[in-house]
């Protein structure tokens, strides 16, 4: 359905954005306990889910100032999780790149899994949507999804006060990330990059500050990239 | 946490800043110019590449029992990661999992 009435056009993105909340709240319940167990505060753990909005990263830092890897460490580690995000931008450019500057600060603040994904299957599947159509769409998507990550959190964080400790939750984080990870696993490549992620890791364990996993997730992505390749010659050969 | 307040602000701040210029980079600062293709290829695969490294030792390794790998912790793992890939639904994972760890936790005092 092509939709030209703009309001009709940011409450399509709302309907669609709604289900999500089911996604996003228990993430962010959890990113607030988990992270009010291990120490930080309300401010701090808002700081995070205002400032940041990406669970993944979020729980990787986490897990990382537990450890007390370095600052630098935890950063590049974190950020590394987030790197996805700059496909994202890259491929809304063709379609929100003539938006204004602040227009495009406030999508890319907004631009999470959820918001992405919507927006650039709308995107695709009608070229004919305004600019303006297409930000009222993002716009709606975004409106329940974000504010359900902020309270998610914050009721988190206030719950998590009152656990005691001997509810150990220290297997939260892992079964999250695994959680994420199974159905991330759709292709060869995938699986080949999580495996060479794994291996290396633990193979590289005893280099100092968690460095290991940097050189792993490299390599890991470089396998990843090299395996789609040469899926793609095998495809090209067969027909 | 031993980390001081300044330190974990400091970081917050700085995942702020650094997640949010990610996310600006082609829509803010580049624009409307074409990746290439072997970037895209490579930014495809980082949160497998990432995550799977960062889970592995916390699987095998877990903190709770002083680094000795653990049964209850094992099962949730591989009851996760099942559920996750033939369901691909991440709540229903966490769910399954969760529920195998508290379950053999208590089973196995």
């Amino acid at each position: 359905m092509t939709t030209s009435n703009p309001k009709s056009v940011y409450w399509k993105g709302v309907t669609d954005g709604a289900p999500f909340m089911l996604v996003v709240t228990p993430f962010a319940l959890l990113f607030g306990v988990v992270a009010t167990e291990a120490g930080l505060n309300v401010a701090q753990v808002m700081g995070f889910s205002v400032l940041v909005i990406a669970g993944a990263a979020q729980f990787a830092a986490l897990q990382l100032m537990v450890e007390q890897a370095p600052t630098l460490i935890i950063l590049a580690t974190a950020l590394a999780v987030n790197l996805r995000m700059a496909m994202y931008s890259a491929s809304l450019t063709p379609y929100l790149g003539k938006a204004k500057l602040w227009q495009r600060a406030l999508i890319a603040y907004l631009l999470v899994d959820q918001s992405y994904a919507l927006s650039q299957m709308k995107f695709e599947n009608e070229p004919d949507l305004s600019l303006s159509a297409r930000l009222r769409y993002f716009a709606g998507v975004i409106t329940p999804v974000a504010p359900a990550w902020y309270a998610a959190s914050l009721v988190g964080a206030v719950a998590g006060a009152a656990i005691p400790p001997e509810f150990a939750l220290d297997f939260a984080v892992p079964i999250t990330f695994l959680a994420m990870i199974a159905p991330a696993l759709r292709t060869l490549a995938h699986m080949a990059a999580a495996a060479v992620s794994v291996v290396l890791t633990l193979a590289l364990f005893w280099l100092p500050y968690g460095t290991g996993l940097l050189v792993a997730a490299v390599a890991a992505m470089v396998v990843g990239a090299q395996v789609e390749l040469w899926m793609g010659r095998r495809q090209g050969a067969r027909i | 946490m031993s980390m001081s307040t300044g330190m974990i602000w400091f970081i917050i701040a700085m995942m702020g800043v650094g997640t949010f210029l990610i996310r600006f980079s082609f829509l803010g600062l580049i624009g409307d110019r074409p990746l290439p293709e072997w970037v895209l290829r490579h930014l495809r695969y980082t949160p497998v590449a990432v995550l799977p490294g960062l889970v592995a030792p916390l699987v095998l390794w877990p903190a709770a029992t002083g680094g000795a790998p653990e049964p209850a912790r094992l099962s949730a793992a591989v009851v996760t990661l099942a559920v996750g890939y033939f369901f691909q639904n991440v709540l229903a994972a966490i769910i399954s999992g969760a529920a195998t760890l508290f379950g053999l936790l208590w089973l196995l005092g």
